[in-house]
């Protein structure tokens, strides 16, 4: 009995490979991935070499690290939300459902997939940037560390969270409506400036999100010591970093396969035709 | 009773009806409630091994409901269901194994090449092998069967409807079912595709797969079928061969003949009886003698439009067109 949801499984790895050299095959994705680029090194070109005050650091060195970590939190949980939808409209998580233990190879895919995006999508503005800052991966080994617990830990806190969302959803246009908050989220997260900048009250509400612990724990590998300064408590705060982050991801990970396999009780040919039903009436 | 070219080993066995493992499906009293409404009302009927059967009915008479309630993505309300066996709310992946859904695909897996797709979905079936049905269906054979041999390496996005039907039915068949649910198959195929597609379902067949199919058309359910279902009014209201059914119905079949140079025309609902009158009367006066018997669709015509006109109740029409046949 356990031996074909392995087999499953290991099926699933396949297919998040798969699907990995498709995105990165396709035209409109890679576009995807470069706009992406692109629209994380713009801001470091307007503010350049600008120091940031009191922490020994410019500006643009703040910010990529910190992008990177929104990078992260936003693939993590929006594009595995979009996806899900997505897939559920267009009847792919049906098909998944009418093999045997399709939908363990589908779960396995996902994250593989999204994982690697997530990677990648982190990968490309820092091979950039990190040429245009400076005092940006210059530690040594042992900050660098942080990264191989902060980036999984991330996408624990933030894949199976979109995986709710995205089955929660009705459709993958509810998605597009939720990326105002998120924006709006991203702005008081301590992205593009310190959070310590900010009242309190909204210092309280970033912190709640995986967006700034992300940002956090990104600019704690990245940087040097000196930017501490411009961190809450001038501490990198690692304990709260992994309590947050780790509170994220055990909560997703228990919502999320009873959501899951609400939703995906649900699916039916009948319920996908009226999906199509109703996405065609849009369309027209 | 037409589908008597199943198993000779398992025939064989001593006893009068067939043994056990003959039955695929087996519903009885089904009924499905949506909120205040009754879809299904008491659906009862049965498939055995290698049979094709084909429901008909009009639409929102619970076609698809019925099917997604055997292929177990739907709750049924009330009434014993079993698919191969077991009960399809409480089916497990080993029984799902044995089961091809041929889905009305819209636009998944687009970025996925025919071959690589293929490939992946047969996959998850190889655990569920045995050394009577080997699973999956080889790759590249399943593409020649469903005739997507130059398509193989294509995108899915980019494959016309009719190829893409075609890798819906691969992707039904690819883990060897025994039982094949097909909903609407041939919708917005064209005639040849639709020919080649009846083709692989004979086989299947023939090869002892249980197929269960909807359909619209009418000339493709005459063609295909073993036993033709009419769902109607949430209940089973037709059951048997097409040239059953008609009898049953009572569709009246049409004579038409010449007289003195006179075209006649009368329809009856005993075309022999009629016609050795009309000789018996008329002798060698009669020529062009024509008699067109009820074709399937005067049939469903005559039992749907009885039911809805509700000169036969639901109950009537379950005892007087179905009972009879089981």
């Amino acid at each position: 009995m356990n031996n074909p949801v392995w087999y499953a499984a290991r099926t699933g790895l396949r297919r998040g490979w798969t699907e990995l050299k498709q995105t990165f095959t396709s035209g409109q994705d890679v576009f995807g991935y470069v706009l992406w680029t692109v629209l994380l090194i713009v801001p470091l070109f307007l503010v350049g070499d600008e120091a940031l005050e009191g922490a020994g650091i410019s500006a643009g060195a703040f910010m990529l690290p910190s992008m990177l970590g929104m990078t992260l939190a936003f693939t993590g949980m929006m594009t595995t939300a979009q996806l899900l939808a997505t897939e559920r409209e267009d009847g792919t998580l049906l098909r998944a459902k009418a093999v045997p233990h399709g939908m363990v190879g589908h779960l396995v895919g996902k994250v593989v997939m999204v994982s690697g995006t997530a990677l990648v999508s982190m990968a490309l503005p820092f091979a950039v940037g990190v040429f245009m800052v400076d005092g940006v991966a210059q530690r040594g080994g042992g900050a660098l560390l942080t990264l191989v617990w902060v980036v999984p830990l991330g996408l624990l806190a933030t894949l199976p969270a979109g995986a709710v969302i995205g089955s929660l959803v009705t459709s993958p246009r509810t998605i597009g409506l939720l990326m105002l908050p998120v924006m709006g989220l991203v702005v008081i997260s301590g992205i593009y400036f310190p959070l310590t900048e900010l009242p309190e009250w909204l210092q309280l509400v970033a912190q709640v999100f995986p967006v700034y612990w992300l940002g956090l724990g990104l600019r704690a590998a990245l940087l040097p010591d000196v930017a501490v300064a411009a961190e809450i408590g001038e501490s990198w705060r690692y304990l709260e970093t992994v309590g947050v982050l780790g509170a994220w991801a055990v909560a997703g990970l228990l919502l999320a396969p009873p959501v899951l396999r609400r939703m995906a009780r649900r699916e039916s040919g009948a319920a996908m035709a009226e999906r199509h039903r109703k996405a065609m009436q849009r369309v027209v | 009773m037409t589908a008597d070219h199943a198993i000779p080993a398992a025939g064989a066995r001593a006893g009068g009806g067939p043994p056990e493992s003959d039955t695929v499906i087996d519903v009885r009293d089904l009924r499905m409630r949506y909120r205040t409404q009754d879809v299904l009302r008491g659906v009862e009927f049965t498939a055995r091994r290698g049979e094709v059967l084909v429901l008909l009915g009009p639409n929102g008479a619970g076609k698809t409901t019925t099917i997604e309630v055997l292929e177990g993505f739907r709750m049924r309300s009330a009434g014993d269901v079993a698919v191969l066996g077991t009960d399809p709310a409480h089916g497990d992946e080993r029984w799902r194994a044995r089961l091809g859904i041929v889905l009305q695909s819209w636009r998944d897996h687009g970025k996925w090449r025919v071959r690589e797709l293929l490939e992946h979905l047969g996959a998850y079936y190889a655990p569920y092998s045995t050394d009577l049905v080997r699973r999956p269906w080889d790759t590249d054979e399943l593409i020649a069967a469903v005739g997507l041999a130059e398509q193989a390496h294509k995108r899915v996005a980019t494959l016309s409807g009719g190829q893409r039907r075609r890798l819906d039915v691969a992707v039904g068949i690819v883990g060897r079912p025994e039982l094949l649910f097909l909903d609407e198959p041939t919708a917005g195929l064209d005639p040849e595709a639709r020919n080649e597609f009846h083709g692989l379902v004979r086989g299947l067949a023939d090869e002892n797969t249980t197929v269960l199919m909807t359909t619209h058309d009418l000339a493709e359910a005459e063609k295909l079928a073993d036993r033709i279902l009419i769902l109607a009014g949430g209940r089973i209201v037709g059951d048997g061969p097409a040239a059953e059914l008609s009898r049953q119905a009572s569709a009246e079949a049409t004579v038409r003949w010449t007289r003195d140079g006179k075209p006649f025309e009368q329809a009856t609902a005993e075309p022999t009886r009629f016609v050795r009158r009309l000789f018996e009367e008329h002798g060698d006066a009669i020529s062009g003698l024509e008699v067109r018997r009820a074709s399937l669709e005067d049939t469903y015509l005559t039992m749907v439009r009885e039911l809805e006109a509700g000169h036969v109740t639901g109950e009537q029409a379950a005892h007087a067109f179905g009972e009879g046949t089981r």
